[in-house]
């Protein structure tokens, strides 16, 4: 039977502040818990909009809303909650259950890590390899300008297919968003001052300057990043090292497309592995000798809109889920129930024990109902 | 003397470390994930415990003093039914599971698959040594992790008997036992797992959740609690007396996270019940229950002063109405009852975890659930009644792991149903395949064709595909119409 947890808290995260504040709160309030709501504060407007608006609407006395910085947050984590439900980095996710482990609070981290998109399907028809094309650009400057868990981070390609595929996505990127840094449109920008400038820096490491083949322009005071392309960055920069979380995407080119299941696993579990091809087999590879939350073949970011799919990490990526009815679960606790009749009694339950009572209640466990009729008729004996 | 001090091993942070990097490449190396590997060590786990239960008996006999019924059910009969419930059932928990997909993601389809999470520690307790050491294993071996067992060395003979039966039947290039006591656990505790399960106690299951913490480990903590019980009137109290006594003196002498901590009833009925224990216990242990071969020990000599601190508390000592005898020397304390100790008691305020039952009064039924709920969330709740409407309303009010009404603790052994806690008493749940479950991560997989790729979600966005997406996200038919023919608000 399941059972509210009690009072529960939600952190959420700036790039999608809404769903990643509400869609929480809808599983806490079906599960029947009274909610403390946190969201980050790097998204002023959002958060004003929640703190007045959310009290209009709903119960004021079980769900309330709290604006603040990190220092709201660790005051918040000192408290006993009965779960915490956090969205974001990995390094701040430490901190909230190290925190919860002080009360012994369940946790759910959604984290991030560096989605991988394997792409083998250009040698196939135009039509197919324009809708892969489509679907990575949707994938990766689509959700939030790619600030999002779930975008796009890089791109595994066989070497020979490599300029075909960065000629298809200019030309996607352009129709989608605007033929340079001027004229862009359609697409969000990179969030605050300290963002931006994290961003700059991982293109700053001159031999991943050299890399880019498309875009790289900047414009600081509108806090603008055009949608950039590298092709093979080092492997050791920080651009290939830490998860981006910005429209800049590298790719990286293997000589035979098999190999990019050691390159994905030589990093820590994503959070979604997106794979473009028709390969069964490799598809049945990918799925057996990779690890990630999710693996979505031939399109990106859907896997999110499907309710009957869990949506959380592994390893790195977080642990813990949530969507349609695990957001439900991820807030209740399943409380087991066993009803008992006082008939009928079992006598060798209970002591004095003898090996007669021993031999019983072996036999009983084990269902050997043939030994024990013969144990009552006592022809067997230990 | 002084070169065997030299030549035994110390168990620190590096030999920790080598462990899991051992692990680490058998699992990567794709030996665990295999499904005959998972069939061959659960086969060996019951010829493991076929060919040595004398010796199993033996073992828990010197930790413990545990009588051989116990042993034989509750830890060797019962690992052997879970074994052969895994191997039953594991080819249906392995297989994937289909998920429906709406309109939202059409043309798709999907499916959930399970993937072991790689290398996992089991911490177990030392109260059923083997039971709680081996039943989590079996999970994890289903599932198809490495794993490391530390067993409690507060029985030690008993996890020695388990490094050595581990190290001979099973494979140990992907599962081995690590001995040792808080300087072992903190190494292994530095290492990075995949998934740390705890059976134990509060105070280090947040040691645990701590530590686990630094690597984004998920854990599972089987705690404790004071587990109650509410005895109604009006039902068979010789059933009800004799099914509390199993759970309490019979699972370990009280020594059991589900044992009934202590008993609720309303002040009319106390007199009854307790007379009731009275006759029941003797018949069950003889008028000098200290000689009682059926009774375990209490485990050592600090838990031993913890129990006599309990009950020799002045506001508690007078209230002894049923035994309090010890015996110093062989670790044993006389089953005990005591009625209505103070509330701010220390028996009052901790887990017993021993042969001592405090029976408290109230004055009607009712006012059992929130006394209940004052306190801690516990393990679990039992309730003895006929009365429909107060079973509904303590399944409805009471908030604990598991609740059993008309028995105490024979829950733990229907595997349908998940054991854990809530709150203080714990997180996450095992037993049958929700141990399947609980070493394993659910991965989603969405699979997509390029069939129908529908503009609409690509830039430039316009006014009529925003006004079309929400409608299709919506999922009425009659919406997308209304959008198509550009009827609807933006």
């Amino acid at each position: 039977m399941p059972q509210p947890l009690g009072v529960v808290l939600i952190f959420s995260s700036w790039n999608f502040p809404f769903t990643l504040a509400l869609d929480p709160l809808i599983g806490a309030i079906s599960a029947g818990n009274t909610v403390l709501l946190k969201p980050s504060d790097l998204a002023p407007a959002c958060i004003s909009f929640l703190v007045e608006t959310i009290p209009k609407y709903l119960d004021n006395k079980a769900i309330k809303v709290v604006a603040g910085g990190a220092d709201i947050g660790e005051r918040l984590l000192q408290l006993k909650w009965d779960k915490i439900f956090y969205t974001g980095s990995p390094r701040v996710g430490r901190l909230v259950m190290a925190a919860a482990a002080k009360h012994l609070t369940p946790v759910t981290l959604e984290l991030g890590g560096k989605c991988p998109a394997i792409v083998d399907t250009l040698s196939t028809t135009p039509s197919k390899a324009k809708v892969t094309a489509k679907r990575i650009v949707g994938g990766k400057w689509g959700p939030c300008n790619g600030q999002a868990c779930i975008a796009i981070d890089y791109l595994l390609v066989e070497e020979k297919l490599a300029s075909a595929l960065i000629e298809l996505l200019k030309k996607t990127i352009k129709r989608f968003y605007g033929e340079n840094i001027k004229s862009l449109k359609s697409i969000s920008r990179i969030v605050n001052e300290h963002q931006f400038q994290r961003l700059v820096n991982l293109l700053k490491d001159p031999n991943v300057a050299d890399s880019i083949v498309y875009g790289g322009s900047v414009d600081e005071e509108k806090l603008v990043i055009e949608p950039t392309i590298l092709l093979d960055p080092p492997l050791d920069s920080e651009i290939m090292s830490e998860e981006i979380f910005g429209p800049l995407l590298p790719i990286i080119t293997l000589k035979n497309i098999e190999e990019s299941i050691n390159f994905i696993n030589s990093k820590s579990n994503p959070l979604v592995i997106y794979a473009f091809t028709e390969d069964e087999t490799f598809k049945k590879r990918i799925l057996s000798e990779t690890s990630s939350g999710t693996v979505t073949f031939n399109d990106s970011m859907v896997q999110f809109l499907c309710d009957s799919l869990p949506f959380g990490g592994v390893g790195q990526s977080g642990f813990g889920r949530y969507h349609g009815k695990y957001s439900f679960d991820t807030f209740s606790h399943e409380k087991s129930i066993l009803h008992r009749g006082f008939y009928p009694e079992i006598e060798p339950r209970y002591p004095p024990w003898t090996d007669f009572k021993l031999l019983f209640i072996k036999l009983a466990y084990e269902f050997d109902y043939f030994g024990l009729i013969l144990l009552l008729l006592w022809f067997k004996r230990s | 003397m002084a070169s065997e001090v030299e030549k035994k091993a110390v168990f620190d942070i590096d030999s920790a470390k080598e462990v899991v990097q051992e692990l680490r490449a058998s699992f990567v190396a794709g030996k665990t994930k295999d499904y005959e590997w998972r069939r061959t060590q659960l086969k060996a786990m019951l010829k493991m415990m076929d060919e040595n239960e004398p010796q199993i008996v033996a073992a828990l006999r010197d930790d413990l003093s545990k009588p051989e019924l116990e042993s034989s059910i509750y830890e060797i009969a019962m690992l052997k039914n879970s074994c052969k419930l895994a191997l039953k059932k594991m080819k249906h928990w392995v297989m994937p599971e289909k998920a429906k997909t709406s309109l939202a993601t059409f043309p798709s389809s999907a499916e959930i698959v399970s993937e072991p999470l790689g290398v996992v520690l089991v911490i177990s307790a030392w109260n059923y040594p083997l039971l709680l050491s081996l039943d989590p294993v079996i999970g994890a071996i289903a599932a198809g992790n490495a794993i490391v067992l530390k067993p409690s060395e507060i029985s030690p003979a008993t996890a020695s008997l388990l490094a050595k039966l581990v190290a001979n039947y099973m494979d140990s290039s992907c599962i081995k036992v690590v001995e040792g006591a808080v300087p072992e656990t903190t190494a292994l505790l530095e290492q990075k797992w995949d998934k740390i399960m705890y059976t134990g106690n509060g105070r280090i299951g947040r040691i645990v959740m701590a530590a686990a913490a630094k690597h984004l480990t998920p854990v599972v903590l089987e705690l404790g609690g004071k587990c109650p019980v509410i005895v109604d009137s009006g039902i068979n109290l010789q059933v009800a007396t004799r099914r509390i006594i199993a759970g309490k003196w019979g699972c370990n002498n009280g020594q059991a996270c589900i044992s009934p901590d202590y008993i609720i009833t309303t002040k009319d009925y106390a007199v009854e019940l307790v007379d009731s224990f009275k006759c029941e216990l003797e018949r069950f242990y003889g008028k000098n229950p200290l000689e009682s071969k059926d009774l375990s020990r209490v485990v050592n000599s600090n838990h031993f002063a913890r129990l006599l601190k309990l009950l020799d508390e002045d506001k508690v000592s007078s209230k002894i109405v049923y035994g309090g005898e010890r015996d110093k020397s062989n670790l044993k304390i006389a089953p005990t009852i005591l009625l209505d100790v103070p509330q701010d008691s220390l028996i009052m305020n901790e887990e017993i975890f021993g042969p001592l039952l405090p029976i408290i009064t109230i004055d009607k039924v009712e006012d059992s659930f929130d006394l209940i709920n004052s306190g801690t969330k516990p393990l679990a709740a039992y309730m003895f009644t006929n009365n429909k409407k107060l079973k509904e309303k303590f399944v409805e009010k009471v908030s604990a792991g598991g609740l059993v009404i008309n028995d105490t603790t024979v829950h733990l052994a229907e595997p349908t149903l998940p054991f854990g806690g809530v709150g203080d008493s714990g997180m996450g749940a095992y037993h049958g395949k929700f141990s399947f479950d609980t070493f394993s991560h659910k991965k989603a997989v969405l699979y997509r064709s390029f069939a129908g790729d529908a503009p609409l979600r690509y830039p430039p966005y316009t006014n009529g595909k925003l006004r079309l997406l929400k409608a299709l996200l919506g999922g009425s038919i009659l919406g997308i119409i209304r959008a198509l023919m550009g009827w609807s608000k933006a």
